[in-house]
């Protein structure tokens, strides 16, 4: 097994998906980053705070959570570039990553993405904690043109479960996005 | 339920026995027709964490679109190439056992993924971790911190240099260990392939009792979260060598020959 391993052309089909495992409680001195959530300064124009809670089934804050979020810039374009964890202060890379606090809060600083194609506007977030034993995906719109219609997503998911993936805009503009795990609020994820 | 609360910790015993029970349920639905579990059951109270933190409901299946069928782009100005070499981090060398660790990083098509980035975290050789959660009397090793970086070959390979973890105790029951394990967290060419796993060592004897590691029902899929022992990869007196290939799910955008100046 070890010996035909390796080379790209020796690799054996079918090409069986490697399991997942908990992220445990350990990751904290090692996958968060400095600047980590901080997809822009908090000053550049334009700046936007997205941050929420992570909830478990019985309406506790997860202390050992880690959240991802992954998105187009503010003209709907994907961002190519790399530099995610050397950020240069002016590449917007689309990616952040944040462990939650010690109460389960998690926040980002970053710009408010554009639709791309024609598509309603949202974040990519997937989520990881100690505990769960595999990645959840889910996406999180931004609330003001989330109820047009014509997201496939958003039609299809049963209309009291909808507001789990669409974030709430606050006063100050920022976007307030809670994510519960388990229990009557649970979030939708995704498969894909 | 509290594993911190000592009138009720469960023992080994318990646990194992919730595991038999769980994976003899598994092979009847096995036997009857039933699908193979390939990874590991979102449920599966043995591991006590996972109680509340698991989803109840199915997943809404999506074709993944626009930002989804891309992933972030990591690069040398993310990671520097010795961060591929946990043993050089401090001033003096780490104690323990020397291992080159290495693999391919493939998509479910068997094409690799490129230049992607690929972390890593583990336990000292005493089975120490340097978090300040991580409070069992095993000593921390001032010249090894366990967390490493590396960015995908033209081949999707990974090469890390490290030391050969410990197994550590945890609190899910009583006398509770952990298998030895190198945590991975991998990026592939979409979003949707984005994994956080765990390798772990051959014949390791703490297996059947982990129920982290026999949270994966099928025997087989838990083989492939085992690395296997490589001499090919192995450094004349300096370090054995494991080999361990990851592999994601498909990718839902067309693959394309990468771009540049090899021919």
């Amino acid at each position: 097994m070890s010996e035909s391993a390796g080379a790209p052309e020796s690799i054996q089909a079918p090409f069986i998906q490697t399991p997942e495992q908990t992220i445990g409680p350990f990751y904290g001195y090692s996958l968060p980053y400095q600047g980590g959530s901080q997809l822009v300064d908090r000053s550049a124009p334009g700046a936007l705070r997205l941050h929420g809670m992570v909830f478990d089934g019985a309406g506790q804050g997860i202390p050992d959570a880690m959240v991802e979020i992954w998105q187009a810039d503010d003209k709907g374009a994907i961002p190519r570039e790399p530099g995610s964890i050397g950020r240069d202060g002016y590449t917007f890379t689309g990616f952040g990553r944040t462990p939650t606090d010690a109460v389960g809060n998690y926040q980002f600083t970053t710009v408010e993405p554009a639709g791309v194609d024609g598509g309603l506007p949202f974040f990519a977030a997937v989520v990881f904690a100690r505990g769960l034993m595999h990645k959840l995906h889910t996406r999180i719109y931004v609330p003001e043109a989330a109820d047009n219609g014509t997201d496939s997503l958003l039609s299809a998911v049963a209309p009291e479960r909808r507001s789990s993936l669409i974030a709430v805009r606050e006063a100050d503009g920022s976007l307030r996005h809670d994510i519960h795990l388990q229990g009557e609020k649970e979030t939708v994820f995704l498969a894909y | 339920m509290t594993p911190s609360t000592s009138a009720t910790t469960p023992t080994q015993e318990d646990i194992s026995a919730e595991i038999q029970d769980l994976q003899g349920a598994y092979r009847a639905a096995r036997g009857a027709g039933g699908a193979a579990a390939l990874q590991p059951d979102a449920d599966f109270p043995p591991y006590r964490s996972s109680i509340l933190r698991h989803p109840t409901k199915d997943p809404y299946h999506v074709d993944p679109e626009t930002i989804e069928l891309y992933s972030p782009a990591f690069g040398h100005r993310d990671v520097a190439e010795v961060e591929a070499d946990l043993t050089i981090q401090r001033d003096g060398e780490p104690l323990g056992q020397r291992m080159v660790v290495s693999g391919q990083v493939l998509d479910g098509d068997g094409h690799p993924v490129r230049h992607q980035l690929v972390e890593i975290w583990q336990a000292n050789s005493a089975g120490r971790y340097p978090h300040k959660r991580d409070q069992h009397p095993a000593p921390l090793d001032p010249n090894f911190t366990g967390t490493g970086r590396c960015i995908t070959d033209e081949n999707g390979v990974y090469r890390f240099l490290t030391i050969k973890p410990g197994a550590y105790p945890w609190r899910n029951h009583r006398n509770a260990w952990r298998p030895a394990h190198i945590h991975f967290s991998v990026f592939g060419s979409a979003f949707t392939q984005r994994i956080v796993t765990q390798m772990y060592f051959p014949e390791d004897p703490l297996f059947p009792l982990d129920p982290i590691f026999q949270s994966i029902l099928d025997p087989m899929a838990r083989e492939r979260l085992v690395g296997q022992y490589d001499h090919s990869l192995s450094s004349p007196e300096w370090a054995l060598g494991y080999r361990w290939n990851i592999v994601l799910t498909g990718s839902q955008r067309t693959w394309t020959e990468p771009e540049g100046d090899h021919a």
